[in-house]
């Protein structure tokens, strides 16, 4: 007969000997890692920042995503079809797909997630613009109506970026999309729960994994196939000294950096113990934005001459200085992408002073000082302002550089007073290659006046081109559209691309499994 | 000695006022703008307006402020821009560490500190009296953050008796709050360290040449009990003013401490509040940082009552 006495004093002394000869449970696999911020906002669609859309990615699934080599998959569709007119999208999703908290997915929940995003992503808007409705069929299809063709309905709902449309519930969805979700609404489909019990601003945000998640059957690639996590928990660790998350990494306390300084790269290499693995092969663009509104810059000839006189070699070794992490690349839609092309080209970005000057001569530049922010504290900027100075000033501008941090900097950036009473000419900053693929999702190419981002170009012409871009609906026309706009773009820029850059994770070496993709995401990572 | 204490409370009320009006300008006159910041690099210009008016920041400076005021008088201290909690909910999360820090920093700072410096006064001009001031020269030059990353270096990365960073809540697992304490207290009490001991050593020199010392030793009395019963109880005053004056210090250390080390305290949202321009969680800290200077420094002027029974209010 069953003893429950004796059977709980085995138990016990079990446990005990266990203790002292020191053998332990089969240990939960936790991975302790710091990412480039901590997070403070939990809803990805009301802001376009990154953390948050990294945030996104362990919560939430999307309903396309790209591979490696940004061509678009199915993830929670199982099939999709569109009309011969190109004017009738049906979706229908995977079967077994639910919600953390245990109720299935559906389509009105999609229909839901995908306006709440559209009212906030300007890819969204211009997709939403072409369409006419979205149909429920069946607790597992929807419709998409469309008003005309449109040939980004794939690459809009497979977005990989900021914002990134994530699939929530229908209840969550419907939130005023200028309001952010509530804490108990952070519920998704995807591969990682968050724990909001053990959410702590500033300390840590802890995920685990989603046990009742069914991964696709393909292997994953990029952000799409199957998100097989391999870890019971991952823990996003706030350490905002990038001094100590060295050390902490070093000492075995935590086993990853996402984006650890480049000025500290040689000292992690060194480690044996340590590897650094760059996951996004596309990496980073640096930008010079102009305010197109601003004089002299209200003249494209003047603008055109600012792109005549650099060359992106020298902003990359003043910020980068590491080769491995840096490349000269002319495309602004980013080399190694479908749309990456030097068509119009081969004029710019030589550093040709001696061109520049005569263009600015043409244009008749009256000598106004070029009010340039310089952002200060963020180490992967701070040195670029002062190489375009030296740049622009070798060709004949008035450069005036006022330096300042970045939230100074973001503030001032949206203010369109007079650069001498308080505006500004320029400034430069980076983005994500995956959110600049094409004319449509790269937001400094929006010149539609008022309403374009910071700088507001208006340039119908450019305009044009971006509406062909996306209703048209084969890529080889699409591609030809990118190389006309590009031509043009050149001698009428909203901005100049100044380079691509890399940034690698740090992680130590028990630790394997990170994709390639332009998101660092968790599942397939592995600790041994 | 009751009037005192509330002639100073009453007194704590233009000082708040001209805090809580200071930070408040401060803020909203700087360059900055929160709207800016939460809606993050990709947004529109009209998403950062609809993000603006949201938040109240439209509004004319004065009635943000006349809102806020009357807020605050009601003992609601707002809602952060980013957390999307009360003020009142971040300070009560992230207050346990840098109480701990600050008491440990004290506890650190006083028992090393004073006994140093009564020897380094008691043996004026000796080997031990130029290395305590050698040492308090050193704590006074060196920033906070370079001791902390040499303290890393040897004890964490090098010797590996103690983590380079983190903190455990002291009623989760005692032993890990205390090697968490451990540095970063250190750390922080460097500079402490150096001033009060020189202050302390200056005391104590003063009162040694009174002549109740001289009467002292010719009593009798050994040298512990002249040093400690007469000499040290004599100079406590301005050692405890300066201790008192220390916690403008210590709130200072604190914030690049808990950075260095990654605590989660108020030092840090602090730092993170003002990088993000949250201007309800920046405006309550500082006030309650004011508010608890304020106190201790009551708490200090009533304490020298203890020491000198001369001094009655």
């Amino acid at each position: 007969m069953f003893d429950l006495r004796k059977s709980a004093a085995a138990a016990l002394a079990a446990a005990a000997l266990g203790g002292l000869l020191g053998i332990a449970p089969a240990e939960a696999q936790t991975l302790k890692v710091v990412m480039h911020s901590d997070v403070k906002i939990l809803d990805p669609i009301w802001t376009t920042a990154y953390i948050q859309r990294n945030h996104g990615y362990m919560v939430w699934d999307t309903l396309f995503a790209v591979d490696e080599k940004f061509d678009v998959k199915p993830q929670m569709v199982d099939k999709w079809t569109v009309s011969p007119d190109n004017l009738t999208w049906t979706f229908t999703l995977r079967d077994g797909l639910e919600w953390h908290d245990g109720k299935p997915v559906t389509a009105e929940d999609c229909i839901a997630s995908i306006k709440r995003w559209a009212a906030r992503d300007s890819m969204g808007q211009k997709m939403m613009g072409s369409v006419a409705s979205l149909e429920v069929v069946d607790a597992k299809t929807f419709k998409m109506n469309m008003k005309e063709p449109y040939g980004l309905v794939l690459q809009s709902l497979g977005k990989p970026s900021s914002n990134v449309p994530f699939m929530m519930p229908k209840k969550t969805a419907e939130t005023d999309p200028m309001q952010q979700i509530k804490l108990e609404d952070v519920i998704g489909s995807g591969p990682f729960v968050f724990k909001a019990d053990e959410w702590k601003p500033g300390e840590k945000i802890v995920y685990v994994k989603n046990a009742k998640y069914k991964p696709r059957s393909e292997p994953a690639n990029g952000l799409s196939g199957g998100k097989v996590v391999k870890l019971d928990r991952v823990e996003w660790l706030a350490m905002p000294d990038v001094q100590t998350q060295v050390a902490a990494i070093q000492n075995g306390e935590i086993d990853m950096i996402e984006s650890p300084g480049h000025d500290l790269l040689p000292l992690l290499a060194k480690d044996k113990n340590i590897r650094l693995v760059s996951f996004n092969p596309t990496g980073n663009q640096y930008v010079f934005r102009f305010n197109s509104t601003a004089k002299p810059f209200d003249n494209a000839k003047v603008r055109h001459a600012v792109f005549v006189a650099f060359a992106q070699e020298d902003f990359l070794k003043a910020t980068i200085g590491d080769p491995t992490y840096y490349k000269v690349c002319k495309a602004p839609f980013v080399c190694g992408t479908p749309f990456a092309t030097d068509a119009g080209m081969a004029d710019v970005l030589n550093g040709n002073a001696a061109k520049a000057r005569q263009l600015l001569t043409e244009a008749g530049y009256d000598g106004t000082p070029i009010v340039l922010m310089q952002s200060t504290d963020l180490q992967v900027l701070t040195n670029l302002a002062p190489v375009a100075k030296a740049q622009m000033e070798r060709a004949g501008f008035k450069v005036d550089m006022v330096s300042m941090d970045w939230q100074t900097l973001v503030a001032r950036r949206v203010k369109r007073d007079p650069p001498s009473q308080g505006g500004w000419h320029a400034f430069l900053t980076s983005w994500v290659a995956a959110d600049i693929l094409n004319p449509v999702m790269a937001g400094f190419f929006n010149s539609s006046c008022d309403k374009a981002m910071f700088g507001w170009p208006c340039d119908a012409t450019i305009e044009k081109f971006r509406d062909q871009f996306a209703k048209e609906t084969d890529p080889a026309k699409q591609m030809a559209i990118v190389e006309e706009l590009q031509k043009y773009w050149v001698n009428n820029p909203t901005h100049v691309n100044v380079g691509q850059w890399y940034a690698p994770l740090a992680r130590r070496t028990n630790i394997d499994g990170n994709l390639t993709a332009p998101v660092p995401v968790f599942w397939n990572v592995t600790k041994k | 000695m009751l009037d005192f204490i509330i002639r100073r409370l009453i007194a704590v009320i233009p000082v708040l006022t001209v805090v809580a009006v200071f930070v408040f300008l401060m803020l909203r006159l700087t360059p900055g703008d929160p709207a800016a910041v939460i809606a993050g690099d990709n947004a529109t210009s009209d998403q950062i307006d609809d993000i603006r008016r949201k938040l109240g920041l439209d509004e004319p400076i004065w009635t943000q402020f006349v809102i806020w005021i009357g807020n605050m008088l009601q003992g609601n201290f707002g809602e952060s821009f980013f957390f999307k909690k009360t003020v009142a909910e971040l300070i009560a999360q992230r207050i346990e560490p840098t109480l701990a820090l600050a008491v440990c920093t004290l506890i650190f700072a006083v028992a090393l500190s004073v006994p140093l410096g009564v020897l380094a006064a008691y043996r004026q001009g000796s080997v031990l009296d130029r290395v305590v001031m050698g040492f308090s020269v050193l704590g006074f030059s060196v920033p906070g953050f370079v001791i902390g990353y040499c303290l890393i270096y040897i004890f964490a990365i090098e010797l590996g008796w103690l983590p380079v960073q983190g903190y455990v809540r002291i009623g989760v697992n005692f032993w890990g709050f205390l090697e968490r304490m451990v540095l970063p207290s250190l750390t922080l009490s460097v500079g402490f360290i150096a001033l009060i001991s020189r202050i302390t050593r200056a005391s104590v020199l003063e009162v040694l040449n009174e002549d109740y010392i001289r009467t002292a030793r010719a009593k009798g009395l050994s040298n512990r009990v002249v040093l400690m019963r007469h000499a040290l109880r004599n100079a406590a005053v301005p050692i405890l003013t300066v201790i008192g004056l220390g916690i403008a210090i210590l709130i200072g250390g604190a914030v690049v401490t808990e950075s260095v080390f990654g605590l989660p305290g108020l030092g840090r949202l602090t730092v993170e509040a003002v990088l993000s321009r949250d201007f309800p969680t920046i405006q309550t800290v500082i006030l309650m940082f004011s508010v608890v200077y304020v106190v201790i420094n009551l708490l200090i002027d009533i304490s020298y009552t203890l020491f000198d029974p001369r001094i009655r209010y």
